[in-house]
């Protein structure tokens, strides 16, 4: 168990440095951070100078192992658009994008895995028609329309929930939460739908298109065949068979979230990373936007992680023979 | 004594787009305690259905139409889902082809075990546990102490099909619907699974529905044989005489084609032309395209069960109402 894991984290140093380089050939090749910086007026002492304290004189290699090291420390350096640590920025509004992203996630899951077994149950009823078509409507909708159409139906039209911003926070050392207060967990009710809608589809798809798979099996048979009551069967028996895909596409789908986050967070300006990356865009604020590059690749990494100890804990088959891969 | 299963008349049908088809057609016999009736036939001739009726699981659409299925004297083929489950597992067992795909990968063959007694015992867990290790033993899976808490996937597929058949037994039903059981094993496994399954059913009392292809199978371990053709029986009768002296000319043409072990043959004798499909049984004697003996009313009038000697057989060379020819005149084989 313990060398999966490190061999685990050993396959994902390559797939971090990968990303590392990218992240820092953006301050090489997209714009030139001086004269962002220095703005219309300056002389040559005062250029040569930033370049010397931004160390942009030094050799490539030289940067970029000041830059994986300063990285490893958590420090990004200076936003060129705030002029603040761009740690400090992240740790700002990295609490709302989890916030948000795990709501959705918990969304999409409590609401697409029963709805997945229903209709994977009840193939032919009215109600698992109704929700196949309710979901071909929310995989087909892009998300700033869904994110619109809520507003309008529950902000303008019926005023139960605010339509933008995350209501009032608590501080938990560095963490705010909007979790604790009613205001903040009412603002967390359209950005979390709207951001799980197009993953709860999708999981509600798999699991159906799983259970259909799974109940057609010779276990699944056999264990009729045993006299087992319908409970056991369909979610002893038959969900937990499903579990493995759905683990695959949930784990990517909840980096997917926390990732692309962005449109939802515009449509509610919702105070979190996402929309901290659009604005950085806009003014080529690329410390911003390296770190948050190296924050997303390791969030990806640290997911793939857990769906895979995830898989040895579900499926036994995967367990034999130590760390093999559970593709 | 009265008959443990009895089957009368039973019809089912799956109605599709292009109409219903009837895969099991007046189909009738009985079981008596402690009695194994072997089910033989070609891919198709409705002898899985036929176990698949009695334990309540067709296909869906499939459906019985006609007939009844009595265990015990008591109708069976009417009940609820959840009065029938009861009897799933607990009056009834069933044993599948496949053993690799026949137990959930996901979890240890004790908690199978466990789960299925529990379900029909009502015991607590420890005591639950112990039966499975029991059964394990009694199927002769070495180490059953240790054993019981391996998956699936940590036995060979003999030994897995031991586990179905513990699985099977341990709510200790009076009935086993066997259906192919050996099919999927290795020649060499097939003999100890069926010596295992005859030993068990003979110390417990149990009958058994012995569904296969393999006559060698039927005539090692079965009391009385069912032949099947085309969703219909064309023969029944103690083992001995069916395998011995065929009245019916398809189970005669069936039994030639076994290869004889003693004498070196030119030829595989076998039976020219196919079984015909569901949709296109034809009219009279369904075996009539293909029966070395068909003359005029087998092709109008279909046949009913008529008893000829120790064997009873649906074919009307052995009714003397039928005007072609007498009965001595026994088909080739």
């Amino acid at each position: 168990m313990l060398a999966f894991i490190i061999s685990r984290i050993l396959q994902a140093l390559p797939v971090m440095a990968v990303v590392a380089l990218i992240s820092f050939a953006m301050f090489a090749y997209v714009g030139d951070p001086v004269a962002i910086m220095l703005g219309q007026d300056f002389t040559e002492q005062q250029r040569q100078a930033l370049v010397a304290s931004l160390g942009l004189d030094q050799p490539f290699f030289v940067q970029f192992a000041k830059f994986i090291w300063n990285a490893l420390q958590g420090e990004f350096g200076l936003s060129y658009r705030l002029s603040r640590p761009v740690a400090g920025l992240i740790q700002e509004r990295a609490p709302a994008t989890l916030e948000l992203a795990l709501c959705a996630a918990l969304v999409s899951l409590c609401i697409g895995v029963p709805m997945g077994v229903y209709t994977g149950l009840y193939r032919n009823s009215w109600l698992s028609r109704f929700f196949l078509t309710f979901s071909l409507i929310g995989v087909s909708l892009p998300t700033f329309l869904i994110g619109i159409l809520l507003i309008l139906v529950f902000s303008v039209w019926l005023g139960w929930l605010p339509s933008f911003g995350r209501g009032d926070t608590v501080q938990i050392g560095w963490w705010s939460t909007g979790l604790l207060t009613v205001s903040g967990l009412k603002a967390l009710v359209l950005p979390s739908v709207t951001l799980g809608m197009f993953q709860l589809t999708l999981i509600m798809r798999l699991v159906r298109a799983e259970m259909l798979e799974v109940l057609r099996t010779d276990y699944i048979k056999f264990a009729r065949a045993r006299g087992l009551g319908n409970r056991a069967i369909n979610f002893g028996h038959a969900l937990k068979n499903t579990l493995v895909p759905v683990i695959t596409v949930a784990g990517l789908q909840l980096g997917g979230i926390i990732a692309f986050a962005i449109v939802t967070e515009t449509v509610f300006q919702w105070p979190g990373m996402g929309l901290l990356f659009i604005q950085s865009v806009n003014s080529a604020d690329i410390p911003v936007m390296a770190a948050y590059l190296m924050l997303i690749a390791l969030v990806f990494v640290t997911i793939n992680l857990v769906v895979d100890l995830l898989y040895y804990a579900v499926d036994p088959r995967l367990r034999v023979g130590g760390a093999k891969r559970g593709h | 004594m009265a008959p443990l299963l009895e089957v009368r008349d039973l019809r089912v049908e799956f109605p599709t787009r292009r109409g219903v088809l009837t895969a099991l057609d007046g189909v009738s016999f009985s079981i008596a305690p402690g009695e194994v009736l072997g089910v033989v036939g070609e891919s198709g001739a409705g002898k899985s259905m036929t176990g698949a009726a009695i334990i309540g699981l067709l296909e869906p659409p499939g459906r019985i139409a006609g007939g009844q299925i009595l265990l015990n004297g008591k109708r069976i083929d009417n009940l609820r889902y959840e009065q029938m489950r009861r009897i799933r597992g607990r009056e009834i067992g069933a044993i599948f082809q496949d053993p690799l795909t026949t137990l959930n990968p996901l979890y240890t063959v004790g908690e199978q075990l466990v789960e299925t007694i529990q379900t029909h015992l009502g015991l607590d867990g420890a005591e639950a546990r112990k039966r499975a290790i029991g059964w394990l033993e009694m199927v002769g899976i070495p180490a059953a102490a240790q054993r019981v808490d391996s998956y699936p996937h940590e036995f060979s597929g003999g030994m897995r099909q031991r586990v179905v058949i513990a699985l099977a037994l341990c709510a200790e039903p009076k009935l086993i619907v066997a259906d192919e059981p050996t099919t999927a094993l290795d020649v060499s496994i097939q003999a100890q699974v069926i010596a295992l399954l005859k030993g068990l059913a003979r110390d417990k009392g149990t009958s058994m529905m012995l569904v296969t292809h393999d006559m060698g199978v039927i005539a090692e371990t079965a009391d009385r044989v069912a032949v099947m053709y085309a969703g219909r029986i064309a023969e029944t009768g103690p083992v001995r005489e069916v395998v011995k002296h065929p009245k019916h000319p398809y189970s005669a043409g069936l039994m030639a084609s076994i290869p004889p072990l003693d004498r070196k043959v030119e030829h595989l004798a076998q039976i020219d032309g196919a079984m015909p499909r569901l949709s296109a049984i034809p009219r009279g004697c369904a075996f009539n395209p293909r029966c070395p003996e068909v003359f005029a009313r087998c092709l109008v009038e279909r046949p009913v069960l008529l008893a000829t000697g120790a064997t009873e057989a649906a074919c009307w060379l052995y009714d003397a109402a039928s005007e072609k020819h007498a009965p001595e005149a026994m088909p080739h084989g």
